[in-house]
């Protein structure tokens, strides 16, 4: 029995999401077993690839997954969120096209130039947002705000143009697959920022010390900690994790549109951050949980296209579920669904012991 | 510092009434009130052609205001009120709302001219309303599609933001179509949502195709939308454009979509004309010459030619032309 209850503990916080993703995956086996069936074909470019919803589904959630991993520690170390992170990430898709439109050819170097001259724009303005909040005490979502409403506009400016193109095969190969891996791109970009992060936070002692400003900066100070330097610190992180996404998101289409990309993620990744059971007031966190929220945030999507419901339905039916999933992760229910469970081993152990004694 | 203050004072009014005196004499002071040009390429092309129409050089006083609200263009309406200018020329962010600034225009003696949008009201509030017939886009659309003689007609519909004009004129001829023909079948009809998101018309094909769903028309309301699908047909290997198993269609004409016509990858992009600058430009010269405005019809409305552009025939002329 000690050996389960230690099982129980370990998923912690994760329990409620995989409970989420599981009911999901078994619905969907359920009306159609076929939904999960994975095949193999040749895209334009004569490169073999995997197809299927599966593959769909943890292509399409790749923007997601990295930007809620950068907003659980933004989250983490300020009890806020940061809601400029879909406008920004269209100052950093602008900054990309821009280098790339300003060097004349497309190459992996000036790829790799743009892809780095970028990040370093957008992790500039995630600090603008992280001195309001760290610095000058304003709240995230006000101090976020700012960008939130300008960003866009901002993004124009660099650009000039509605639609600028990019019309290039490294492109479509970071937006597709690489040739001879048939797996899509997008992924790989999530496995190295989740890389990032896990060196970043579990190799050395950001991951207590972000924690530790979350739940008190007081005790944290006291302590040694300087608070600003590490909400300076997740801003920055964030900022990585932003410019991956619009790269990745403009690489898709191989065109920026300043309105559409990444238009509306704020929302979902701060819902990502929500159902993987982090704490919105800052403190402890998992990245995996907010990850596993990105994922069944795009199992919901993908399945209720696959189930062909009609476009004027999509967000209604999408908002029932995840109120489902949010209130079975609420603290209220949360600890009447513990108190249950500790009541079924007791009664299971009394009757166990009454089974010994006779 | 009082005096300083009155010396700023002063200055101030120095300069503004030497401004007024330089900004006077024979030009037609005109106020255009239009959306953010950030918000689409047919924006961005639309403010260009009336930036480079109502001009110094062809006799204008103009003041240009870009505001993505109602509150904001209203508020710009009144402030042109309150300067007297000529004329005032309106693309509404929304269509209601506007009889009461309109009516203070009219009593002020300026003249109103809409373009691009219509505005719900009485149509003796405004002068004229250069406008586009988003229901004759559709169905030039639908007219091109079926002199193409298929045998089937299997339709993925991707829709703009519900509700608003562009996507009710434009998805209308095409749902009557399918109910009316049995030739024609919709297989399956998704929405980019209120920004025409074409991520979102990439998944929605994603999930079509993943669902081996048989369609051999792609019927997007905008360019960005049928990129989306474009690409998803591409990481799927199946082929589309005048030698391929789907036909593609978008709307706007931007230039890179009309690239793509003239590269056969995609098969028609129907207009949304943003030159409404020079109609308007000649009106306020018949106006201003004591000439009547000519060919409206009962709405007050002038509707702008439109094209729909076929991959087949398409110029480099055309592109430069029209494109966007």
């Amino acid at each position: 029995m000690h050996g389960k209850k230690k099982w129980y503990a370990s998923l912690g916080q994760l329990l409620i999401p995989l409970v989420a993703m599981a009911l999901l995956i078994l619905f969907n086996l359920l009306r159609d077993p076929g939904f999960f069936s994975i095949g193999l074909a040749t895209n334009s470019s004569g490169n073999r690839v995997l197809t299927g919803n599966i593959i769909s589904i943890i292509d399409s959630a790749s923007e997601l997954a990295i930007i809620s991993m950068g907003m659980t520690l933004v989250t983490a170390a300020c009890g806020g969120q940061d809601i400029s992170v879909g406008a920004v990430g269209a100052i950093s898709g602008a900054v990309f096209v821009k280098v790339l439109q300003a060097m004349g050819s497309i190459s992996v170097g000036s790829v790799l130039l743009g892809l780095l001259l970028c990040c370093l724009a957008t992790i500039l303005f995630k600090l603008f947002n992280g001195t309001l909040v760290a610095v000058f005490h304003i709240q995230p979502m006000i101090a976020t705000l700012i960008l939130y409403s300008c960003g866009r506009s901002i993004a124009y400016w660099i650009n000039g143009d509605a639609t600028p193109q990019l019309n290039s095969p490294i492109i479509s190969t970071i937006g597709m697959t690489l040739p001879g891996i048939p797996v899509p791109t997008p992924i790989f970009a999530v496995i190295l920022v989740g890389l990032l992060l896990v060196l970043v936070f579990r190799l050395t002692t950001t991951q207590l010390y972000t924690q530790t400003v979350g739940i008190n900066q007081g005790a944290a100070r006291l302590n040694g900690i300087h608070p600003t330097a590490v909400k300076l610190l997740s801003f920055a992180l964030l900022g990585v994790c932003v410019s991956v996404a619009a790269v990745t998101g403009v690489c898709r289409l191989g065109q920026l549109n300043h309105k559409t990309l990444l238009a509306d993620i704020e929302m979902d990744a701060i819902l990502a951050v929500a159902i993987g059971g982090n704490s919105l007031g800052g403190g402890r966190f998992r990245l995996s949980g907010s990850i596993l929220g990105a994922y069944i945030i795009q199992m919901l999507t993908t399945t209720l296209y696959a189930m062909n419901v009609a476009p004027v339905n999509v967000k209604a039916y999408k908002a029932v579920v995840i109120i489902i999933i949010v209130i079975a992760g609420s603290p209220v229910v949360k600890s009447k669904l513990t108190a249950l469970w500790a009541k079924f081993r007791t009664g299971k152990s009394d009757s166990i012991r009454r089974k010994e004694a006779d | 510092m009082k005096k300083f203050v009155a010396l700023f004072l002063a200055l101030v009014m120095v300069l503004s009434c030497t401004a007024m005196a330089l900004a006077d004499g024979d030009l037609i002071k005109v106020g255009i009130i239009n959306l953010d040009p950030s918000e689409s390429g047919y924006r961005q092309a639309n403010v260009k052609n009336l930036t480079d129409t109502f001009t110094k050089e062809n006799g204008y006083d103009a003041t240009f205001v870009t505001a993505p609200t109602a509150d904001k263009q209203l508020e710009a309406a009144r402030g042109f009120i309150t300067a007297e200018v000529d004329y005032i020329l309106v693309s509404a962010a929304e269509t209601t709302g506007w009889d009461e600034v309109l009516q203070d225009a009219k009593d002020a003696g300026i003249k109103v001219f809409l373009f691009d949008r219509m505005i719900e009201c009485d149509p003796d509030l405004y002068t004229a309303a250069v406008v586009s017939d988003m229901r004759q886009e559709g169905e030039t659309a639908v007219a091109w599609l079926e002199s193409l003689g298929l045998d089937e007609y299997k339709v993925l519909h991707i829709q703009g933001q519900l509700g608003s004009a562009a996507q009710i004129g434009r998805s209308d001829p095409l749902t009557e179509k399918i109910a009316a023909d049995e030739k024609w079948t919709m297989v399956r009809e998704g929405t980019g949502g209120d920004s025409w998101d074409p991520n979102e018309a990439r998944k929605i094909a994603e999930a079509a195709i993943n669902a081996k769903e048989d369609f051999n028309i792609v019927y997007a309301e905008n360019d960005g939308m049928a990129d989306g699908v474009v690409a998803a047909l591409d990481a799927a290997g199946i082929t589309h454009g005048v030698d391929g198993d789907v036909i593609i269609m978008g709307f706007d004409c931007n230039k890179w979509a009309l690239e793509k016509l003239l590269a056969g990858e995609w098969n028609y992009d129907g207009q949304c004309s943003p030159f409404q600058a020079n109609v308007i430009d000649q009106m306020i010269k018949t106006l201003e010459a004591g000439g009547e405005i000519e060919g409206l019809n009962e709405l007050n409305q002038i509707i702008s030619e439109e094209k729909g552009f076929d991959a087949r025939t398409i110029t480099q002329e055309d592109i430069d032309a029209y494109g966007l």
